[in-house]
């Protein structure tokens, strides 16, 4: 992932699949078990973190020059929650609902590891415009994970897709509460790895 | 190593070279024996919905096993009985009033989470039979708490039995009124021969004692589990009653309630989940029967049996490796 040979289409796939910051490199757990009951809870998390990280890539990859190396991680966490705290206002007023069912996990995205990780790992190394490209597409990993958890757990745990009642089909509660949460990322975790090595050992890579 | 994946050409092993005629299958037979006259007996409580559930279960678990371990390109392992087992005690700790396609995702449940996807028999951490029940009690609450009165039969081929059937009295275990500190109206005889509401396999205390003895002679099982489980049990209610109830009579009626029974000599005992020492052992069927009563008593549940043994069955390694035995000749630590 260095500077001169940033390949954007690389890139988009990776922190898609084999670096996806939730299915492969675990980061931001929390959040995602405790929001994912619902496609639309997920979707509208996985977007707030979107717009955090890409707005809070770009500053500090900005101002990278300007941080003293020992405060940086200070440094951050203040970039971060001054963004964290305009999308939370936004929320609150636009879309009220989606407000009240994240509740405290908004506010929770300042302490999101995915922000600090890609802001430390990343942002603070390359120019702003990768910067923000490397931000929203992480950002669209995590939205990907998260719709995708929220999809399964919203299927079996309410038996509805996006509110819509399934006709028919007993919910299992089972997987609307947190244990369903844990079982069903380690479920997704294990395909995604399989599915990862499969294509792996067929491109004649190592294993 | 399973026994059937050995190969029979490369048999030039050091000595011992006498083999020993236990194999998983004979004691997988034995438990499925002894665990028969439970059914007999609930088939006479329950009617003869309770050998539907049953031969569902068995039939649901042994196909996923196949399945999988097919699907998977993996030895197959169904001739060892274990996955009949897994069926008889998941279809054990249901009521007879469930719909019948429950036990079928209880048996996927089972089989393909608890057991399959850590490597199999032997390698599961905890008893796929009991996970899978606690599965289905947090996944359905109220088709699982809804027990019948015995004696009145329900059709043994409807897939649902409907709630507003008079004959199913929901939740009205003994445990339910034990917990509130009260003695229910069931006398302890009718307890003891299990002649109560409550799951298909655990109301027959005494035939499950019996069996469980029976188990033991066999050397199937080792006295350390159901014992140690059973008098922890039995000295904390008797020290220390809830409520007003007090006495031998409370005592009597928490050891024959519930799942102890079928807890303590089938489900607590399985090979793979419970350590292989006898001080560990000790040490589990205390924390088993500790675990048990603390949820009956402050727990949100009346009961407290499938948890405590799922609880304890993540110690066992723990307890495997701190009771480990000294080598003969082995150096002081």
């Amino acid at each position: 992932m260095s500077e001169n040979k940033f390949s954007v289409k690389k890139h988009f796939f990776s922190s898609l699949f084999d670096q996806n910051p939730i299915l492969v490199q675990l980061l931001g757990t929390c959040p995602t078990l405790a929001v994912s009951t619902t496609v639309v809870n997920g979707i509208g998390m996985g977007l707030s973190a979107t717009a955090v990280l890409v707005l809070s890539n770009l500053l500090i990859s900005l101002l990278r020059k300007f941080i003293p190396k020992q405060v940086r991680i200070a440094a951050y966490i203040v970039i971060i929650s001054g963004f964290v705290t305009a999308v939370e206002l936004l929320i609150k007023a636009f879309l009220p609902s989606l407000d009240k069912s994240l509740g405290l996990f908004i506010p929770l995205i300042v302490v999101n590891c995915i922000i600090l990780a890609r802001a430390e790992a990343f942002a603070s190394k390359n120019g702003p415009v990768v910067s923000m490209i490397d931000g929203l597409f992480m950002g669209v990993g995590f939205t990907f994970a998260l719709g995708i958890l929220g999809l399964i757990r919203e299927v079996l745990g309410s038996g509805s897709v996006l509110g819509y009642t399934i006709p028919g089909f007993k919910p299992i509660l089972f997987f609307a509460l947190p244990a369903g949460a844990f079982l069903t990322l380690g479920c997704l975790i294990a395909a995604v790895n399989y599915i990862l090595a499969l294509s792996k050992n067929k491109k004649g890579g190592s294993k | 190593m399973n026994s059937n994946t050995e190969n029979k050409f490369l048999t030039m092993t050091a000595s011992p070279h006498i083999k020993s005629p236990i194999k998983t299958r004979n004691i997988m037979a034995d438990v499925v024996i002894a665990l028969m006259p439970a059914l007999v007996w609930a088939i006479y409580v329950f009617g003869f919905r309770a050998l539907t559930i049953t031969a569902i279960s068995v039939v649901s678990c042994v196909a996923f096993e196949y399945l999988y371990r097919k699907l998977m390109k993996k030895s197959n392992t169904i001739s060892d009985l274990s996955a009949v087992v897994t069926g008889i005690l998941l279809a054990y700790s249901l009521p007879v009033s469930t719909p019948l396609w429950i036990p079928i995702i209880g048996s996927f449940f089972a089989i393909v989470i608890v057991k399959q996807l850590y490597g199999g028999i032997g390698k599961n951490i905890i008893n796929p039979a009991l996970a899978a029940r606690v599965f289905l009690f947090v996944a359905y609450p109220t088709e699982l708490t809804a027990f019948t009165e015995p004696g009145k039969y329900l059709s043994p081929f409807a897939v649902n039995v409907s709630k507003a059937a008079s004959d199913i009295t929901a939740g009205a275990t003994p445990l339910v009124d034990l917990k509130n500190g009260i003695i229910p109206d069931a006398d302890i005889t009718s307890t003891l021969i299990g002649n109560i509401p409550g799951t298909i396999g655990e109301v027959s205390a005494t035939i499950l004692i019996l069996t469980g003895i029976y188990l033991m002679i066999r050397k199937v099982i080792t006295w350390h589990i159901p014992v140690t489980y059973i008098a922890t049990v039995a000295l904390i209610t008797l020290v220390l009653p809830l409520g007003n109830a007090g006495g031998v009579s409370f005592m009597l009626l928490q050891l024959f309630s519930g799942g102890l029974m079928l807890g303590a000599f089938f489900m607590a005992t399985d090979y793979v989940t419970s350590p292989a020492t006898s001080v560990g052992r000790i040490i589990y069927g205390v924390g088993c029967g500790l675990i048990t009563v603390f949820i009956r008593y402050f727990g949100g549940y009346p009961e407290g049996v499938s948890f405590a043994i799922l609880i304890m069955n993540l110690f066992v390694w723990y307890l495997d490796k701190a009771t480990k035995p000294k080598a003969f000749g082995g150096a002081k630590k």
